[in-house]
């Protein structure tokens, strides 16, 4: 049995208070009225250098953007000048007020897709009746554990994105539903109710299939026969089939509709690249670490070789489908298909193609080495690249939508990465000491104690 | 070629294996294994050095993607440049996306081939070559192990090789 170390339990306390504390501050520091924003682009003027640079880059979205300036342009036109710079601090304004809820939804969501990857890599294991991986199946089990609570905090932020607390989703808008055809043409589709009923079913669904799964692994373990193991095959087959669905409709109401006037066919793919490389990235760390504080003793490098295969693997499946998905944007060059790429390019172009290197060239290069999968540090490294190149992806795919050009990796963003590291770690090391390590009583644990490669 | 050696045949691999694990503990030393199918973890079991052939495919790799991007940069940039949909080809940089698909798979195309031909190479096989297999029931379903006899009392090596589960021994004896 496991028993959760006073250090790290001290750890997980302080970054929930300092996360905690550090978001409070950003929700303060968040202008309150347009004399704020005022006051804050004035002092930034100060210090903030044109970014040449980037414009250089995204040369070639220059003449798409210009067109579409234009088209704003036009449709501003008749309320003048004057109002013009009053209108652009509004805009300002908004951002700012989004920033902290966009740095919140960020990590809630990202934190939360870690544990539902896992749940869906370890439905895969009992679906494919995997031999080599039941010895790491309570680590899996005890990461799904941040399902629950992770899923409530993001329903919870949902709700009030719903009730107009916070301004994340533009279609849940009144008014700017009013004014926008586009929207209004899919508001039997995206309207609150209904978002939030959709919602509640993929969560309902996915803690369901986890609570029976997990369960029916604990009672394996006492169990004479493997009535248990037959029942999780057809449970994972199931949940699977759920959740390919499911998944891929949260990701569109989650993070496309955002943006609602773009879609991607193959978003909800991406999104699943994205959770699934992040879950099992996640099951290598804490195997590691749990195997370094001498738990885990029937885990060999082999089963880590195993893991960092699917690191490596999924990481370039990950770069061909966010690849898929730009060229084929950037080729058609369709006006309202191509602003997703403009706006993410010309505002946001260190992330969005610094994760390109984070999540497919650093753990291609580092990864590729069949014995490198066997060294921990390799591991360990790729793996927190891999995890922050993620982070970013989530960023990468919220925050333009949310706060457009003001965004910035500042106070609230970092401490709600704190804060959900520290709950995260918490719940998931908790989850630990409820059961033996050992899922002794799975028919293929011989086979997964000697498996080598 | 050793002058004399001994071909002892084996029914299954995992008996092979465990035989391969077993003499080389006697240190009596095992010149060739012939079997139908690779057999995962002989490599290891026999003590050969591993294989360097990754490497050169990553190599390959690297050449592929160097002349694809150098192709495409001749093709597409300075030889005729084209307005394709719009995309002017004036730098290679700005084009660049449209060429990912071919960078992609000429680095894997020139990893793949020339890593087979290297390997052909290696293994001394190419067209028209004769099998060197000593028993042509190595391509069906058995397994050959040869085994060094030069300065060997013959008899306690086929005993101990009949101990390890040989099904069928054989002294070859090139004078």
């Amino acid at each position: 049995m496991y028993t959760l170390s006073s250090k790290l339990k001290l750890t997980a306390i302080i970054f929930v208070i300092v996360g905690a504390i550090g978001l409070v501050i950003g929700f303060l520091q968040a202008p309150s009225d347009l004399d704020d924003v005022r006051e804050m682009l004035a002092a930034e003027e100060h210090h903030a250098e044109p970014a040449e640079s980037t414009m250089v880059e995204a040369d070639f979205a220059k003449a798409e953007h210009d067109m579409l300036l234009e088209d704003e342009a036009a449709t501003h036109g008749e309320k003048g000048a004057a109002s013009h710079d009053d209108e652009h601090l509004e805009h300002t304004l908004h951002q700012l007020q989004n920033k902290p809820w966009a740095a919140v939804y960020v990590a809630a969501f990202f934190f939360f897709m870690i544990s539902l990857g896992v749940l869906a890599f370890y439905a895969v294991q009992y679906a494919a009746q995997a031999g080599w991986s039941p010895v790491l199946f309570r680590v899996m089990e005890a990461i799904t554990a941040y399902l629950v609570p992770g899923g409530i905090i993001l329903f919870v932020l949902l709700v009030l994105s719903g009730m107009h607390v916070n301004h994340l989703f533009i279609w849940m808008d009144p008014e700017v539903v009013a004014e926008d055809a586009i929207i209004r043409n899919k508001s039997s589709y995206l309207n609150v109710p209904f978002f939030l009923i959709r919602a509640a079913i993929y969560l309902g669904g996915w803690f369901i299939f986890r609570h029976f799964l997990v369960r029916n692994s604990r009672r394996l373990d006492e169990a004479s026969d493997n009535h248990y193991f037959k029942k999780n095959f057809k449970l994972a087959a199931g949940f699977l089939v759920f959740f390919i669905v499911s998944e891929s409709m949260m990701s569109w109401d989650w993070i496309m509709s955002l943006d609602p006037h773009w879609f991607s066919t193959l978003f909800g793919w991406y999104v699943f690249a994205s959770l699934f490389v992040s879950g099992i990235t996640v099951i290598a760390l804490i195997s590691i670490y749990l195997k370094s504080r001498g738990y885990l003793p029937f885990v060999n490098n082999s089963h880590i070789h195993d893991l960092a295969k699917f690191m490596f693997g999924i990481s370039i499946f990950w770069t061909y489908l966010w690849f898929s998905q730009f060229m084929l944007i950037w080729y058609s060059n369709i006006p309202e298909e191509v602003v997703y790429f403009i706006s993410r390019i010309e505002n946001y172009s260190l992330p969005f193609f610094g994760m390109v290197a984070l999540n497919f060239i650093f753990p291609l290069l580092m990864l590729m080495n069949s014995d490198y999968k066997r060294v921990n540090w390799f591991v360990v490294l790729t793996g927190i690249v891999i995890l922050v190149g993620h982070y970013l992806n989530v960023f990468v795919m919220i925050m333009p939508a949310t706060v457009g050009e003001s965004w910035f990796i500042g106070l609230p963003e970092i401490s709600a990465v704190l804060l959900f590291a520290g709950l995260f770690i918490f719940v998931v090391f908790r989850a630990l000491t409820k059961a033996p390590l050992l899922a002794k009583r799975n028919p293929f644990i011989k086979e997964s104690e000697h498996f080598h490669y | 070629m050793a002058s004399k050696v001994i071909h002892a045949i084996y029914n299954d691999d995992d008996v092979l294996l465990l035989a391969v694990k077993q003499v080389r503990e006697a240190r009596y030393h095992i010149g060739e294994i012939y079997t139908p199918f690779p057999v995962h973890g002989l490599d290891k079991a026999m003590g050969l050095a591993p294989t360097r052939l990754a490497i050169t495919s990553f190599l390959y790799g690297v050449v592929g993607l160097v002349v694809s991007i150098l192709m495409m940069n001749f093709i597409m940039i300075e030889d005729w440049p084209q307005d394709i949909g719009g995309k002017p080809s004036f730098s290679f940089l700005q084009n660049m996306p449209a060429f990912v698909p071919i960078m992609f798979e000429l680095t894997v195309f020139f990893a793949a081939h020339l890593m087979v031909i290297t390997f052909y190479m290696r293994s001394k096989l190419w067209p028209f070559k004769a099998a060197e297999n000593p028993d042509v029931r190595t391509t069906d379903d058995k397994f050959l192990m040869e085994v060094d006899a030069a300065d060997l009392n013959v008899d306690d090596l086929s005993d101990f090789l009949y101990k390890t589960g040989a099904s069928e021994i054989k002294i070859i004896d090139n004078k």
